[in-house]
């Protein structure tokens, strides 16, 4: 907050110019700023249309008939409401086993990414020992490097202690840590004061009891944003599955829906009902956890 | 006394490294181990099976002198990267400015400008490829409106990745917050001064937002330059199972890298690509934080 003296200082000033002084600035002003008030709302409310149209098209392709998607000119509401389509979507491929699949894949991961880099961000916050700062900024480095670069070695390394064609690759390294969530999570500790550790340090707790019983209490929400970010990456993940999945059990959403788009060809009503199921989750988590969508993107911004 | 403070101090540290432990394993194995691995097979004919045969520079030769499907793909992320960067950043400013204005709904807005850039993932690759269907999709039909005659956008080389980069702007949300928050911290004081001096709305925001928040244009165009470069999956999904889009115009660097490692087994070629990548990416980061210091502006005045 501005402090008085600030304000008055620069009212000082200004009233020795002698356009604020006269009345009519302030009101010819004012207009001023309520047109750009207006042309601001306008180019808004004219930028969402252009946001919300794609997904309107997906969901009223997903309910028109094949002819009605051929036909021309496209229309912008389905003549008829074809709720069967999702219905004939989800039996033309195993999607209900690429939901189990996904869902067992999505919730390790969330598990291990929660669990291994709240742990290690405590270390690199809140114990200070030697060495750290160079170990902080090889985290920080790793951000750096293009993922494909470690991806196929990572491949060789899976494919020799036979881990192809398993869960193994995709799940595992989420319990070692990764450095946005090390790094957000972090940033997180860094408002926990060191009073508080030292007070509990001093009743003789150890690191492990303060970070399960103070640590994790007090970082909830930053928490909560790793969870919600690791949910969408394992979930809208491609590649991994890609790469290691080649048994059509095993297969995930993801992957079922890019060999469902093989198969169906242009068949847009299908595929835009299938997309739009898999898309689904992820929506009405952002509806249900907006906020912490944001937060992490603050974090992210704090730290620069 | 001194005795005990240095057995604290040994035991802070051990607490330290059990702490950072998870994450060190995960370093050696999943990132430094691979990095080395990679660097050595890059210089040999490696194919995962059969052979692993030094052979110099061949790699590394071969790529530069001989392979036009390499510059190809060099030249395709180029053009990606030169465009989608400055247009996501620009398009991102441009709508937090919009966005960090007092008008109705303001709220509703920010969420449905966000929403499209948590969605990602085959189901939204599918979506615009429905979208830019020449003949069915939405995007031709609004162009129609306005009598655009629109392209035939996935199916003409020279509108592939236009399209692309078309659909990355629709996500723009995402850098669109991390620049609200930080102009959300823009001290409100510099305003009132600048407006009671009479500078306008567009000086205002040229003149304070716009250097206020180069710390987090900085952020965005470094991971957005390196994100730019590992550009895979779009390209993958939208050209039929990788094929690389009508003459090779989507036939980005990844692209090309996943056909050598994992359809023709040519690991070590594919490995000297990864480290040509890796080594542009690094001088391109290099070259920004050596520049950071002329034109990024840090509160506090030490322009580091």
């Amino acid at each position: 907050m501005t402090s008085h003296q600030d304000d008055t200082r620069y009212i000082e000033e200004a009233g020795s110019t002698k356009d604020i002084k006269n009345p009519s600035y302030f009101q010819h002003h004012g207009n001023r700023k309520n047109m750009l008030k207006l042309i601001n709302f306008v180019l808004l409310a004219a930028g969402s249309l252009m946001i919300l149209s794609p997904l309107w098209w997906m969901f009223s392709t997903s309910l028109k008939t094949m002819a009605e998607v051929m036909s021309f000119p496209p229309t912008f509401f389905p003549e008829s409401w074809n709720w069967s389509n999702y219905i004939r979507t989800w039996e033309a491929a195993p999607f209900t086993q690429y939901t189990i699949n996904t869902l067992v894949i999505t919730t390790l991961v969330v598990i291990g990414n929660v669990l291994s880099n709240s742990f290690i961000a405590y270390g690199f916050a809140k114990i200070p020992f030697r060495g750290r700062n160079v170990l902080f900024a090889i985290v920080l480095a790793t951000m750096m490097i293009p993922g494909f670069v470690t991806l196929i070695p990572q491949y060789v390394l899976f494919a020799k202690i036979g881990w192809v064609n398993t869960y193994y690759p995709l799940i595992v390294p989420a319990f070692f840590g990764s450095a946005f969530n090390i790094f957000l999570l972090r940033q997180f500790y860094m408002t926990i004061p060191n009073e508080l550790i030292e007070a509990a340090k001093m009743e003789g707790a150890s690191h492990f009891y303060i970070w399960r019983k103070i640590g994790l209490p007090l970082t909830k929400p930053a928490i909560a944003t790793v969870a919600i970010f690791s949910f969408n990456g394992a979930w809208n993940d491609f590649l991994g599955p890609l790469l290691y999945l080649n048994d059509e059990n095993l297969y995930t959403l993801q992957i079922g829906l890019q060999v469902f788009k093989g198969q169906l060809n242009t068949q847009w009503n299908y595929l835009m009902a299938g997309s739009l199921l898999v898309l689904l989750p992820v929506i009405i988590i952002f509806f249900f956890f907006q906020k912490y969508f944001i937060q992490g993107i603050n974090l992210q911004s704090g730290g620069k | 006394m001194a005795k005990t403070r240095s057995a604290m101090r040994r035991k802070e540290t051990m607490y330290g490294y059990i702490f950072v432990m998870p994450w060190i394993i995960g370093f050696l194995a999943f990132t430094a181990g691979p990095l080395l691995f990679s660097l050595f097979a890059s210089f040999t004919d490696y194919n995962i099976t059969s052979h692993m045969d030094f052979v110099g520079t061949e790699n590394y030769q071969g790529l530069f002198t001989e392979d036009g499907l390499f510059w190809t793909s060099l030249w395709n992320t180029l053009y990606y990267v030169l465009f989608s960067v400055p247009l996501t950043t620009i398009g991102a400013i441009f709508l937090s400015a919009l966005l960090n204005q007092d008008v109705p709904g303001i709220r509703v807005f920010r969420t449905l400008y966000y929403l499209p850039a948590v969605l990602s993932g085959v189901g939204v690759y599918l979506l615009w490829m429905q979208l830019l269907d020449p003949g069915t999709g939405m995007v031709n039909l609004m162009l129609g409106w306005v009598g655009i005659d629109g392209p035939n956008w996935l199916f003409d080389p020279n509108w592939t990745k236009p399209s692309l980069i078309f659909m990355k702007l629709w996500s723009v949300g995402g850098a669109m917050l991390l620049y609200l928050a930080s102009m959300q911290g823009v001290s409100k004081t510099l305003y009132e001064a600048a407006e009671i001096d009479g500078a306008n709305t567009f000086r205002q925001f040229f003149h304070i937002t716009l250097p206020m928040i180069t710390p987090v244009i900085f952020f965005d165009v470094v991971t957005s330059l390196i994100g730019g470069f590992q550009i895979f999956q779009e390209a993958y999904v939208m050209s039929s199972n990788g094929e690389g889009g009508p003459a090779n115009s989507l036939l980005f660097y990844n692209l090309y890298m996943w056909r050598q490692a994992f359809e023709n087994f040519n690991m070590g070629y594919a490995m000297a690509m990864s480290w040509i990548l890796f080594i542009i990416v690094f001088i391109l980061t290099m070259i920004n934080l050596k520049l950071a210091p002329r034109w990024v502006h840090y509160e506090g005045g030490d322009n580091r």
